[in-house]
């Protein structure tokens, strides 16, 4: 419930910062969502990623953005219209799953159980998460590290030339108090 | 936001504590929740607080902009040739199994290593994001004086 509120200050502040803070908070929320359901991992990935690195990384780059969002007329029926269908859609298809944590379920009768069973005696740890991840399905796990490097290489190819110009509206704030050298921290 | 006496004094304390549940998040993981990727970005949150504290310049200092690429590679390549490494030992790719006669130990150095590697690799790409974002006003200002010089 709080999780929709906030999604929907979300959408209607036109203050990025505000909106910046708003998904913070939604991730934080998640989190506690995550740990109520015994999902410790999750919650601290979605605790340290989420509610951590992303907001910093979207409040370094609202430092070189405008603060508020370009107001934009009107309202876009047709992108309405295609998302309360493909809402109404999903909430039909959720009728045909099972019971929410019943014993039969797909999830409960495929490879979880081998997991659950078998992890302690292959591996001798107790953090199953670990085992499945890092041993079980390791490739996948190597896919992602892959994944993350790649995004790092092109954030890079992006950002790593040096600007010819700067981008029109950039001012030279007015350094606070004794600290004129706060950003300009290249190296050299 | 070196000269806030404050921030100064609880980011001080803080850093050592926020680097030590990183590392206790890395190599605890097989016990309690936790992992490379949570360990990573943690340990890079640390680093960025001092960043954010003392200012970009000098955590270059800590860790170069060179050494975060090379790291971020590393730890990738890390995982990739723990891989590799059980295949000369007679295994299957990302088998962990040769690594030791006792089963549960060749799991757990093989774990541990390729955790390893992920932490490295999150931690140094989360430091070298910011770092980019973080230098470019710095370099968009310095263009802006150059153009201005150049226009008069």
């Amino acid at each position: 419930m709080f999780l929709v509120i906030v999604a929907v200050t979300i959408v209607r502040v036109r203050d990025l910062f505000a909106a910046g803070m708003m998904f913070a908070i939604y991730s934080l929320l998640s989190a506690g969502l995550f740990a109520v359901l015994d999902a410790g991992d999750v919650a601290l990935t979605e605790a340290a990623v989420g509610a951590g690195i992303s907001t910093i990384l979207v409040l370094s780059v609202l430092t070189l953005a405008r603060r508020y969002e370009h107001p934009t007329g009107g309202h876009n029926w047709l992108a309405l219209g295609v998302v309360l269908a493909t809402g109404a859609i999903l909430i039909y298809a959720t009728l045909d799953l099972p019971q929410f944590g019943a014993a039969d379920n797909p999830a409960q009768v495929h490879v979880g159980p081998f997991y659950t069973e078998n992890s302690y005696s292959d591996m001798g740890i107790p953090n199953m998460v670990a085992a499945v991840l890092a041993s079980y399905r390791s490739i996948d796990t190597m896919g992602e590290a892959f994944v993350i490097f790649a995004a790092a290489l092109s954030v890079f190819a992006l950002l790593s030339v040096r600007p010819t110009r700067a981008m029109p509206g950039v001012r030279k704030r007015r350094p606070p108090r004794g600290s004129e050298k706060r950003w300009e921290g290249k190296s050299k | 936001m070196i000269d806030n006496g404050i921030l100064r004094v609880i980011a001080r304390f803080l850093i050592p504590f926020i680097l030590l549940v990183g590392l206790y998040i890395q190599f605890h993981g097989e016990y309690s929740p936790g992992g490379g990727f949570q360990a990573g970005v943690v340990f890079a949150a640390g680093w960025i607080l001092y960043v954010l504290i003392y200012g970009l310049e000098r955590g270059l200092r800590v860790i170069s902009l060179r050494a975060m690429y090379l790291l971020s590679a590393v730890g990738v390549l890390l995982y990739a040739f723990t891989g590799l490494a059980g295949v000369l030992l007679g295994g299957k790719y990302l088998d962990f199994t040769p690594f030791s006669s006792n089963p549960h130990t060749a799991q757990q150095i093989g774990i541990i290593t390729v955790e390893f590697g992920v932490g490295l690799t999150v931690a140094t790409v989360a430091m070298l994001l910011f770092t980019m974002f973080a230098r470019r006003r710095g370099e968009w200002l310095e263009a802006l004086e150059e153009e201005q010089e150049g226009g008069e």
